[in-house]
């Protein structure tokens, strides 16, 4: 089973990499953009049946640090 | 009695020889040295540095795998028994990863690497690594680093305050750091994180010696214990 993990700062986390790329598109003339906050995606070959639980536990103890990032996980069968 | 350091060294580690250096210098004895995939801590340990570097190419996240390498569970067993642990630089990230300090440490707020000597403010003067100083003065140490930007959410920062637990400030600050906070102590004053590298100042060719003061009193007030 695929499953991707998307890890994000959590808001009110100043993002100063997704600020620079902000000013950047707005360099290039995209002044549509309001803000860009930049994350990170993990995907994982994890057995069929492992649980909800495990995954979410990779997350807590590795993937993300919850401090300061949230995380989504999708199952993508 | 003989101090009983260790120095730990995990793989991308570049400041653990410095680190060794300085504690001999502070000590008379060179500190023993451990690797990241040794099972077990040398026995009566006085001392555990964690040293500056870029572990495991700081994958993940700066620290993030160093704190889940097998020497670093002994590391928190030993820190819970009361020995002093000091987390230099990305020593300071992975104390933070191995939720043995609190908040986390970014990105520059700059995006930049930054490396330049600063000006610290020793806010805490009861814990045994800063024991030396003189409350409120300000010393000089090296910064060197790309993730130092210091983060904790509010009421974290109001309890670690509250108790008296942030060790530096940045006189100006260098990096985006909540703050201006350079290093933090954890609730019982035995686990000391700091981005600033006091082993790169204890010796008068490295432009000063302040940084020689932070392994001298963690010496003497072990000496004393």
């Amino acid at each position: 089973m695929k499953v991707r993990v998307l890890v994000s700062l959590k808001p009110g986390v100043l993002d100063p990499q997704g600020r620079a790329v902000h000013h950047a598109l707005e360099g290039l003339g995209f002044d549509s953009v309001s803000d860009v906050r930049i994350g990170r995606t993990i995907e994982l070959e994890v057995a069929d049946g492992t649980s909800d639980a495990a995954l979410e536990e990779m997350c807590e103890k590795l993937l993300a640090n919850t401090v300061i990032e949230n995380y989504r996980i999708e199952k993508l069968g | 009695m003989a101090f009983r350091a260790a120095v730990v060294t995990f793989p991308g580690s570049n400041c653990d020889r410095d680190m060794a250096v300085a504690l001999e210098r502070a000590s008379g004895e060179a500190p023993l040295r451990v690797w990241h995939g040794d099972a077990a801590l040398p026995d009566r340990l006085d001392f555990i540095a964690l040293p500056g570097g870029f572990s495991y190419g700081d994958y993940l996240r700066s620290g993030a795998m160093a704190a889940n390498s097998p020497i670093m569970r002994e590391v928190v067993r030993a820190a819970d028994r009361g020995v002093p642990v000091l987390g230099v630089c990305n020593g300071f990230q992975v104390l933070t990863e191995a939720g043995m300090l609190p908040g986390a440490l970014m990105r520059n707020e700059s995006q930049n690497f930054i490396c330049r000597t600063v000006d610290l403010r020793v806010e805490n003067t009861a814990s045994l690594f800063t024991a030396g100083y003189k409350a409120g003065g300000t010393i000089r140490i090296p910064v060197a680093h790309h993730d130092g930007n210091y983060f904790a959410d509010t009421e974290t920062l109001e309890r670690i305050e509250g108790e008296g637990r942030v060790a530096f400030r940045y006189v100006a600050n260098a990096n985006g750091s909540q703050r201006d906070i350079a290093g933090v102590l954890n609730a019982a004053g035995n686990v000391l994180g700091m981005m600033p590298h006091p082993e790169r100042a204890v010796d008068p060719a490295h432009g000063g010696t302040d940084g020689l003061r932070l392994f001298e009193n963690a010496v003497k007030a072990l000496a004393h214990a």
